[in-house]
């Protein structure tokens, strides 16, 4: 009986299973938490230029924080949320919290338990910030309080009314913001802002959106946009911003930025990935060759 | 139920089993954790994750049941905020605020004569779109779709065409030469380099759309320029969709190996 002939090295890595590449990006992700891998980030333009804009701002202005997003992009966007309010506390800016997503408002209380209740103790409810909450109806949402919050929101998050809290009292419209701060995993979410909300009322728009949108809102930059951040990559720069530039706050308690812990991870899940990529068109490109030789010999 | 569907049922469930003991008893870092409220969510949420990654092995009914869990919660819980952040105090607590001030939610008792008006005809209108339901007559419902479309429309067409097109325009036409002070013969190469991109790469793209004349010669060339920045582009989107992915990846595994198991420290 004949012995039959063994697959080629190139065959057999073409017709890999596809869960060991799943086992082996599981490894590459679980492995870096294990020992605490980091990487240093270098901030880019756009990540630098949010910064510099909370910077510049006067204390006391008026920050609006539409937390548009859910637990599902949570792992990234979390992290840019609890920077912005971190860094907006340090600068003792007024923080007006509101969502177009009915998921907005837990992930809104999760950043106000997590980071203001707990680090800026002399932050006071009514007084510093407010959680204006949830209204559905995406950019008509914007639409209405771009003239005015009453029309929406006669009552706050806790059913307080609006004309009873004390930061509402000077503030009427969008316009009575000095900036924009979005927070979007989807529609509707910082391009609405964007349309509807910055563009018409001059007001600067700038916010952190999930990667997979980071590629369709960075034509806005810098013209209507004063910032962009995508994804965990640009969250973890902002919170090394922070780390330098409050490092008498921050220098030594780094375990509450989740970004530059998750980045270890992501980086070698992309080495992987692209090993995989390498390896994969290397044995195609191989495969083709013998396929080749065999069909000449055949001919033969 | 198929032979396949019990290996699944029986493998999962002696998983569960196993991993339960596994934590419990020999690693003894949970102590009173697992039957505080909290813990017992940390657990559930950990066995949704898992029968959600499950499917990577392949299709089974633990996955069909997590997902089908998390539409529901989803649905529910947009319907329940709609009602309680929108229909109670902006809808009714303008056509009764009395009656909603004393039972539901705390609203201003005075509300203008205009306020309330849109208020009846939201509300008209939102019955006239549960009339789709009704056995008869689901034409009715065609009406206020009407009104949500031609809203829509007419918002998002202005909107669009001044954020996205007139005042895209302006970024693009930028001097193809950036001057310096200091850099060699006066110019900024890298911001020449970039601005040559941009204006040539917005050129070619533009081209490759342009169907009047056939893609032959110059044109042709331009094209398969245009063909190349699309192509970038999609890889660019890709990388960053790639990216986005695993980031969530990496809170899923997170939340197994801190959250739930505690066999690395936060």
């Amino acid at each position: 009986m004949a012995q039959e002939k063994r697959p080629k090295m190139s065959d057999r890595l073409q017709a890999i299973d596809r869960r060991w590449i799943f086992l082996f990006i599981m490894l590459a992700v679980v492995i870096p938490l294990a020992f605490d891998l980091t990487i240093d980030e270098v901030a880019t333009p756009e990540v630098q230029a949010i910064y510099d804009r909370i910077e510049n701002l006067p204390p006391g202005s008026n920050v609006l924080l539409p937390f548009d997003y859910g637990p599902e992009s949570e792992p990234e966007l979390q992290p840019m949320a609890d920077s912005y309010v971190r860094h907006l506390g340090r600068r003792k800016q007024k923080l007006f919290f509101m969502c177009l997503w009915p998921t907005g408002q837990a992930q809104t209380l999760k950043t106000v338990s997590q980071v203001l209740e707990q680090e800026f103790t002399d932050y006071s409810y009514g007084r510093d910030y407010v959680m204006l909450g949830f209204r559905p109806g995406g950019q008509g949402v914007i639409q209405v309080v771009v003239t005015d919050f009453r029309t929406l929101y006669q009552s706050d998050v806790e059913g307080t009314p609006i004309d009873d809290i004390p930061m509402m009292q000077n503030v009427k419209g969008l316009k009575d913001m000095d900036l924009i701060l979005n927070i979007s995993g989807g529609f509707p979410g910082l391009k609405e802002w964007i349309q509807f909300g910055g563009d018409r009322t001059g007001v600067p728009v700038a916010g952190g959106v999930t990667a997979v949108q980071a590629p369709l809102l960075y034509p806005y930059y810098p013209g209507q946009l004063s910032g962009i951040m995508g994804g965990l990559k640009a969250a973890a720069e902002y919170e090394s911003l922070l780390i330098q530039g409050y490092s008498e706050a921050y220098g030594t308690d780094t375990e509450r930025f989740a970004a530059i812990r998750r980045m270890g991870p992501q980086t070698l899940a992309h080495l992987v990935i692209i090993l995989f990529l390498v390896v994969g068109n290397v044995a195609w490109f191989a495969s083709r060759g013998s396929s080749r030789e065999r069909l000449k010999s055949l001919e033969k | 139920m198929n032979e396949q569907t019990r290996r699944f049922l029986v493998v999962g469930a002696v998983g569960l089993v196993v991993l339960f003991a596994l934590v419990w008893s020999a690693l003894g870092q949970m102590d009173g954790f697992w039957v505080s409220g909290a813990g017992l969510g940390t657990w559930f949420a950990a066995f949704l994750t898992l029968s959600i990654l499950s499917f990577l092995y392949d299709d089974n009914p633990f996955y069909r049941f997590a997902e089908s869990l998390f539409i529901g919660v989803s649905a529910g819980y947009w319907m329940v905020q709609g009602i309680w952040q929108q229909l109670i105090p902006n809808m009714l607590g303008r056509l009764a605020p009395a009656f909603v001030n004393e039972h539901l939610a705390q609203v201003p008792l005075e509300v203008d004569p205009v306020d309330r008006s849109m208020a009846l005809v939201q509300l008209v209108l939102g019955c006239l779109l549960l009339w789709r339901l009704a056995p008869k007559g689901t034409w009715i419902a065609r009406w206020p779709l009407a009104v949500i479309v031609g809203w829509a429309a007419g918002t998002n067409l202005t909107r669009y065409l001044v954020s996205d097109f007139t005042k895209q325009v302006s970024p693009a036409l930028i001097p193809l030469v950036e001057p310096s002070q200091t850099a060699f013969l006066g110019i900024d190469w890298i911001g020449t380099l970039t601005a040559l991109v941009t204006v040539f790469g917005l050129l070619a793209a533009l081209i490759y759309f342009f169907f009047s004349v056939e893609h032959k010669g110059f044109l042709g060339q331009v094209s398969r320029g245009g063909i190349w920045i699309l192509m970038i582009t999609f890889g660019a989107a890709f990388g960053y969709t790639v990216m986005g992915r695993i980031a969530l990846l990496v809170g899923r595994m997170e939340f197994l190996f801190v959250d739930w198991l505690q066999l690395i420290g936060p």
